[in-house]
């Protein structure tokens, strides 16, 4: 697999603050990829980094085989990027500004941007002033995605979309990654990630905490048991890997690591086991984990910071 | 009043109430500040000798370019007082009037506090109403306040009434058209916008108009062209305070008041909640083939501008022609200050000349305008967009610079057109007066790109600061330029620092090509290190 876009130990500081603090990034060719974390992790600071906007402290930056700072216009030939937060010239008409995007961009695909402005149901006649949030991230993903391109940045492109337009939205991506183009996406909606991630990266703090595949990932949350026994457990909280056990009698209930499934059942037949229910770990267990300060338990064998194959 | 249109105006008095109670604190520091200031430019006036007030009034009259700022009526201290101070007060008095319409009217609406008090038992017209009536009740106190400040300083009652009650008169008209303008636009952004380019447009006319004025043979009292008729300024100006007083022009800006407020009732009820006459109308579904590429994103954010200044140029262009009528009239300082000007004795030629070094000035305003869009562009994030896609810096900036250049160009040229058109037309010689303008004309644009170029490197350097600083510094280098410099005093080597000083006097001076191409060296230096120094720089965040 080719790599479309590759940072190692990026920093940038702003005066005092330090917004990316040795940021590891891979994305390989084809890729949809997740990027996660809390506000302020410096996940927009990195896409603007990727785009040459503003220019690195330290570390090394490859986006499609180029350096961004340097060959940001032959660069930008290459990529589409829909911002987080889209600001447009207040007196143009949607129409209008998905045009002028276009012509800045050096291509326009005038049947696909009327296929994609049917999808998203906007109207090319309202001006921008008078546009939502929603209907400005329209515009400005319609302006991307109706360009042909080897690579999408997008960031937190549906934050203000319906639920109905989400679902265009995953539908649009899908059909991108079926075409292999690659897809990076800043994002905050698990189901999301979930639905349209091969890769996720979790940033923090300025750097990478995580990076997998969505499976991998949820491996590292603990999953939900419930037990019934004849006799009631005793020492569960002894055993490793087990937490927030909670004894009603004969009826227990705990989180449990993956790493240690096997050694509490082990220590549960002791008891008589009736029923087991468990409940699989959540994407979103794994994400608040990471969001919050409290880092995870160690990480089950097998997934590395970062996978080995996408290299 | 009917019974419908007091049921738009339910609860009117309550609203003025509470939108008081909200801006007392501001309204507050306006009355002080103006009281305050018209007291101690008074009392300095006072303070002067009769010799001291004769000499300076009589200076005032006849320097033109110095009329743009004040009309001499006599050499009384209440009369110097209102030369110096009425301007200013004025245009603070309808900044201050202009700030309380539209925040209790546009701005209220865009935060949505009109939605919340019109679902109450509110009349429809009641918060427009109820601004406008906060504004006139302030400007009705304020009145007496000013007045006193200039009794308290040994002025004449009557003059002093007047004189407040001119000043004021100015405030009450921008009441009435902020209210207007805040049903046109849809933002209080907006509205403040077209509230603040018309009263930019009556300063103009009403300096134009005592610019073109004659003076009397006393020496000390000008008698104003007719553009100052077109300005609420110039209405209040003709009251004549402290040089026997006559009123009835005040009924003009109480008329203009009426009929804007009637107006603004009008627009009202004619548009949804929200939603401005200007805006919301839905557009093309397609850009226009010119809006392709940065340079037609350029066109498209000066169109408006351009347009403005275009009509501006030209209108003071004829305004200029037509009073071109008057300068075989001019004698005694008026006449030196021409000559001295423009460096002739030829009073036609040393009119044009002046007039077009005047027109550079204007135009480098402008240009100046123009290009600190660029750092607006970057500040409000809009940049972001362009140098995403395959647009480099360099091509964004330079898309700029070109709008910029041709602009200039162009309403040199409108300029020169209008003023030979009507100037020279008056005289039966209108091709003779264009075919010298035009050149004269284009001759003034390597100061306008020089401070252009200045002002894009310091949008590229100083991104934070560019506005500011441009603003400050363009003011000193008009200053210290050929058309104050010399009334200042100021040495040669100071004077030499404005690239204005460089400017050929034509058309009473053959243009030389050195000085021209000096200054446009200069622009291409200043233009590269702008380039290179933006290449080099983070984009700012929008914010």
């Amino acid at each position: 697999m080719t790599t479309a876009i590759s940072v190692t130990g990026l920093t940038k500081a702003f005066g005092r603050s330090r917004a990316l603090d040795g940021l590891d990034l891979t994305v390989g060719t084809g890729q949809v990829h997740g990027f996660l974390g809390p506000n302020g992790a410096g996940k927009s600071t990195t896409l603007r980094v990727l785009l040459g906007l503003v220019r690195s402290d330290g570390g090394t930056v490859r986006v499609l085989g180029t350096d961004p700072w340097k060959d940001a216009v032959e660069l930008h030939r290459r990529l589409a990027y829909v911002p987080g937060d889209v600001r447009l010239w207040p007196g143009m008409t949607a129409g209008e500004a998905i045009d002028l995007l276009g012509s800045l961009r050096g291509r326009t695909d005038r049947a696909r941007r009327d296929e994609l402005l049917e999808r998203f149901d906007l109207d090319p006649t309202t001006r921008c002033r008078a546009c939502s949030k929603g209907n400005r991230q329209k515009i400005a993903l319609i302006a991307a995605l109706a360009c042909d391109v080897e690579l999408y940045l997008l960031d937190e492109p549906t934050s203000g979309l319906d639920p109905l337009m989400e679902a265009v939205f995953q539908q649009v991506v899908a059909e991108l990654n079926e075409r292999d183009r690659t897809v990076l996406l800043s994002s905050h909606i698990l189901s999301e990630v979930e639905a349209l991630c091969e890769q996720v990266t979790i940033v923090r703090a300025g750097r990478a905490v995580r990076t997998g595949t969505v499976a991998e990932l949820r491996a590292l949350g603990r999953t939900d048991v419930t037990a019934h026994t004849t006799r009631p457990v005793q020492d569960l909280e002894s055993v490793p890997g087990v937490h927030h056990v909670r004894t009603d009698g004969t009826r227990t209930s705990f989180a449990v690591e993956r790493a240690h499934l096997n050694r509490v059942l082990g220590h549960l037949v002791a008891f008589g086991v009736h029923s087991l229910t468990s409940a699989p770990p959540s994407l979103e267990e794994v994400f608040l984990h990471h969001y919050d300060r409290n880092a995870l338990p160690a990480p089950a064998p097998g997934t590395a910071p970062h996978p080995a194959g996408a290299r | 009043m009917n019974a419908p249109a007091a049921r738009h105006l339910a609860g009117t008095v309550a609203l003025a109430r509470r939108d008081l109670r909200q801006d007392r604190a501001g309204l507050g520091a306006w009355a002080l500040g103006l009281s305050g200031f018209t007291a101690l430019v008074t009392t300095m006036s006072a303070a002067m000798t009769p010799r001291e007030l004769l000499e300076e009034t009589e200076f005032m009259a006849g320097s033109p370019g110095l009329r743009l700022t004040g009309l001499p009526l006599g050499a009384s201290a209440g009369s110097y007082t209102m030369v110096r101070a009425y301007l200013t007060l004025a245009v603070l008095a309808a900044i201050m009037n202009i700030q309380v319409v539209v925040r209790n009217t546009r701005r209220s609406e865009e935060e949505g506090i009109t939605e919340l008090l019109t679902s109450c038992p509110v009349g429809r017209h009641a918060p427009a109403a109820a601004a406008l009536l906060l504004a006139l009740c302030s400007d009705l106190a304020l009145t007496p306040l000013i007045a006193l400040a200039m009794t308290a300083a040994g002025q004449p009652v009557a003059g002093s009434l007047t004189a407040a009650a001119a000043i004021i008169s100015v405030g009450l008209v921008f009441a009435g058209l902020a209210a207007v303008t805040a049903q046109l636009a849809a933002t209080a952004r907006g509205a403040l916008a077209l509230a603040g380019s018309a009263l930019a447009l009556a300063v103009l006319a009403c300096g134009l108009g005592n610019l073109a004025g004659r003076v009397r043979a006393d020496g000390v009292r000008v008698d104003s062209a007719w553009p100052a008729w077109l300005s609420p300024l110039g209405w209040g100006q003709q009251t004549r305070p402290f040089d026997g007083e006559n009123p009835w022009p005040l009924a003009l800006s109480g008329a203009c008041f009426l009929a804007c407020t009637g107006a603004a009732a009008l627009m009202l009820a004619r548009r949804d909640l929200g939603s401005g006459l200007l805006s919301h109308r839905p557009g093309r579904s397609r850009a226009p083939r010119y809006l392709h590429g940065p340079l037609g994103l350029a066109l498209r954010l000066h169109r408006g501008t351009i347009a403005g200044w275009a009509v501006a140029t030209s209108a003071f262009g004829a305004v200029l022609g037509a009073a071109a009528e008057q300068i075989d009239d001019l004698s005694g300082s008026s006449l030196e200050w021409y000559t001295r000007l423009a460096g002739t004795q030829d009073v036609h030629a040393a009119f044009q000349s002046s007039m077009v070094q005047m027109a550079g000035m204007l135009v480098t305003v402008h240009t100046v305008q123009l290009l600190l869009r660029l750092r607006g562009e970057e500040a409000s994030g809009h940049l972001e967009n362009v140098l995403t896609a395959a647009v480099g810096r360099s091509r964004w900036v330079l898309g700029h610079l070109l709008v910029a250049c041709a602009s200039a160009a162009g309403l040199l040229v409108a300029f020169a057109l209008t003023l030979g058109v009507v100037g020279g037309g008056g005289r039966g010689d209108a091709t003779g007066w264009t075919a010298a303008l035009l050149p004269a004309c284009l001759a003034q644009l390597p100061s306008c790109l020089l401070v252009g170029a200045a002002v894009t490197a310091l949008v590229a350097l100083v991104p934070r600061r560019a506005a500011a600083v441009s603003w400050t510094g363009l003011p000193v280098l008009l200053l210290i330029g050929p058309l104050f410099g010399p009334d200042l005093g100021l040495p040669a080597a100071v004077r030499d620092l404005s690239p204005f000083t460089h400017l050929p006097q034509a058309p009473a001076a053959p243009i030389e090509a050195v000085p021209l191409l000096g200054l446009l060296a200069a622009g291409a230096v200043l233009t590269a290190l702008a380039l290179a120094a933006l290449r080099r720089r983070d984009l700012l965040a929008a914010g």
